[in-house]
């Protein structure tokens, strides 16, 4: 097994275990997915904390916006949905530094390489992983910001698609700027320069979807384009992480 | 084809001397054209029928903003085939293109909104082309980040080849999500940046100056390109030749 | 130039500038590059 610097991953008992499990024993890329995905699932939910985070900060960039323009609802609906899905991008930036930080810490990233399934496979399983940690919360977490920004109770379903979506959409363009910027010492600034570009088209689609919603309209159309990007990024994300991932190990 | 021939592009010595040899044919015919429409933009054409002699700008913006589309390109196809079939020679062309495509990108931004300013009335726009130059600046900005953040040569060659090659399959994403967004907001009877009407005496210095800046760029792609190979190379033996030590 | 010039004369100032910028960044960038091979070789840089 490889060296753990990090004592707390060390303790872990499933740390490192799993991928070697995964690495060759005949098990197939689905199945390798599978325990990827349980091992981040597992090891992510023994740190609360941290899963909060990106939460919290979600909460607290909504609460900026009525108190640097105005307590009027009325005033606040009309930006409501732009500044509900700028808090989301950004607290989907932040939750990005988690995606392969530890993995590439303790060598497990290494033995995913090595382990003879496809990389990007696994790249899907950790993303998926990571939008189960942080965009579904956002997108569960996101009527109690609508409402707080005076978009009407009609809107929610639109608002959560919308926002449910389009985080898939993020952690996937996300895990690329990720595993790019990995080894990277204080990289957050260059992954937010590197992700924001990429995720614009998100969240054009994503803030319009929502604003139709808040206004009563039908709100199919960019969540068609949504779900285009989201599907897109499914097809051609991993591959790019893997990519990187892989030009980080040699 | 020969595949020697294809062999010789990916030879550092070889492309660094025909690069040298290169240089002045893309040089002095760029400088020419881009002389000669200057004439042909500022003299010879006549002013707009709408835009008085406003309309001259285009003769500084088009061409910047092709700058930015076209480098851009260049440098993710040289990225992208410098990861695919490893060539280091293709990465030196990668990572001499940024520099120039982002610096055109803003003279594209500085252009376009002097442009808007008697146009529109206000400095700054968010029409569709302006966005998009906006953002592809924030592309080249974030691709010379990541080469800079990154020590070994290699590894920063092979990490934003990918992010080169991300890039481009963005950019028409981008540009389209960037049209449609706009076209939702119609602006009021404000004039929009369209092109004026032109005509042959119009027309011929714009294509002069295209073609002018486009040689332009190959020629300070291959000056920069030396540079790159010489700092990709250890091996002494052809510099030692090449640099006449 | 119309009144427009006040808009016409810097975009041509400002592009041509960077289009001269890029000469000279781009010389100044080959001359390091020879700069430092030289160094590397009058240091013995062997042959790899």
């Amino acid at each position: 097994m490889p060296e753990l610097p990090n004592p707390e991953l060390a303790a872990a008992p499933t740390a490192g275990m799993n991928g070697a499990r995964a690495a060759g024993e005949g098990a197939t890329v689905l199945e390798a997915a599978r325990l990827v995905l349980q091992r981040d699932l597992t090891l992510a939910f023994r740190r609360r904390g941290q899963l909060v985070q990106p939460l919290a900060f979600f909460a607290i960039v909504t609460t900026l916006f009525p108190l640097a323009i105005s307590p009027e609802l009325a005033r606040l609906r009309e930006v409501a949905a732009g500044v509900l899905w700028v808090a989301a991008l950004l607290a989907s930036l932040l939750a990005l530094e988690f995606l392969f930080r530890d993995d590439a810490h303790d060598g497990t990233l290494e033995q995913y390489a090595l382990s003879g399934q496809p990389l990007t496979g696994l790249m899907f399983a950790k993303t998926a992983a990571h939008w189960l940690l942080t965009g579904l919360p956002l997108a569960l977490m996101a009527p109690l910001a609508a409402l707080s920004l005076g978009a009407p109770s009609a809107s929610i379903p639109g608002i959560v698609a919308s926002v449910a979506i389009g985080t898939i959409a993020l952690s996937l363009i996300g895990s690329i700027g990720a595993a790019l910027t990995l080894g990277i010492r204080r990289s957050g600034v260059l992954l937010a320069l590197l992700t924001l570009p990429l995720s614009l088209p998100v969240l054009i689609f994503g803030a319009r979807a929502s604003e139709l919603a808040i206004h009563g309209a039908p709100y199919v159309a960019p969540l068609e384009l949504l779900a285009a990007l989201a599907v897109l990024g499914v097809t051609l994300a991993p591959l790019a992480a893997a990519a990187a991932v892989r030009v980080s190990l040699e | 084809m020969s595949w020697t021939w294809f062999h010789r592009l990916g030879s550092p010595p070889y492309i660094y001397r025909l690069a040298q040899r290169l240089t002045p044919w893309f040089a002095w015919p760029a400088g020419a054209l881009i002389i000669a429409a200057l004439y042909g933009g500022l003299v010879l054409a006549p002013p707009d029928y709408l835009q008085g002699d406003g309309f001259r700008i285009i003769y500084m913006h088009a061409p910047s903003a092709w700058m930015s589309l076209m480098v851009y390109t260049t440098m993710a196809v040289a990225a992208a085939v410098g990861l695919i079939w490893r060539i280091k020679v293709a990465h030196a062309v990668a990572a001499s293109c940024a520099p120039v495509g982002a610096s055109f990108t803003l003279a594209a931004l500085v252009t376009g909104s002097l442009w808007g300013e008697p146009m529109w009335g206000t400095w700054w726009e968010w029409d569709p082309r302006l966005t998009s130059e906006l953002i592809l600046f924030f592309l080249y900005l974030g691709y010379m980040g990541l080469r800079g953040a990154i020590e070994d040569t290699q590894r920063a060659d092979r990490t934003s080849a990918v992010l080169a090659v991300v890039g481009v399959v963005n950019v028409p994403i981008i540009h389209y999500s960037v049209s449609w967004w706009n076209s939702l907001h119609q602006a009021p009877s404000v004039m929009r940046l369209g092109k004026p009407a032109l005509s042959t005496t119009m027309l011929a210095p714009l294509l002069m100056m295209l073609l002018g800046f486009t040689l332009f760029f190959v020629a300070v792609l291959l000056v920069r390109l030396r540079g790159e190979i010489l700092n990709r190379e250890r091996s002494a033996s052809w510099i030692r030749e090449a640099l006449g030590t | 130039m119309g009144g427009y010039a006040a808009f016409v004369w810097p975009a041509y100032a400002v592009t041509l500038t960077v289009a001269v910028l890029n000469v000279v960044w781009a010389r100044r960038s080959l001359a390091q590059a020879v700069e430092a091979a030289r160094r590397r070789l009058a240091a013995g840089g062997g042959d790899s």
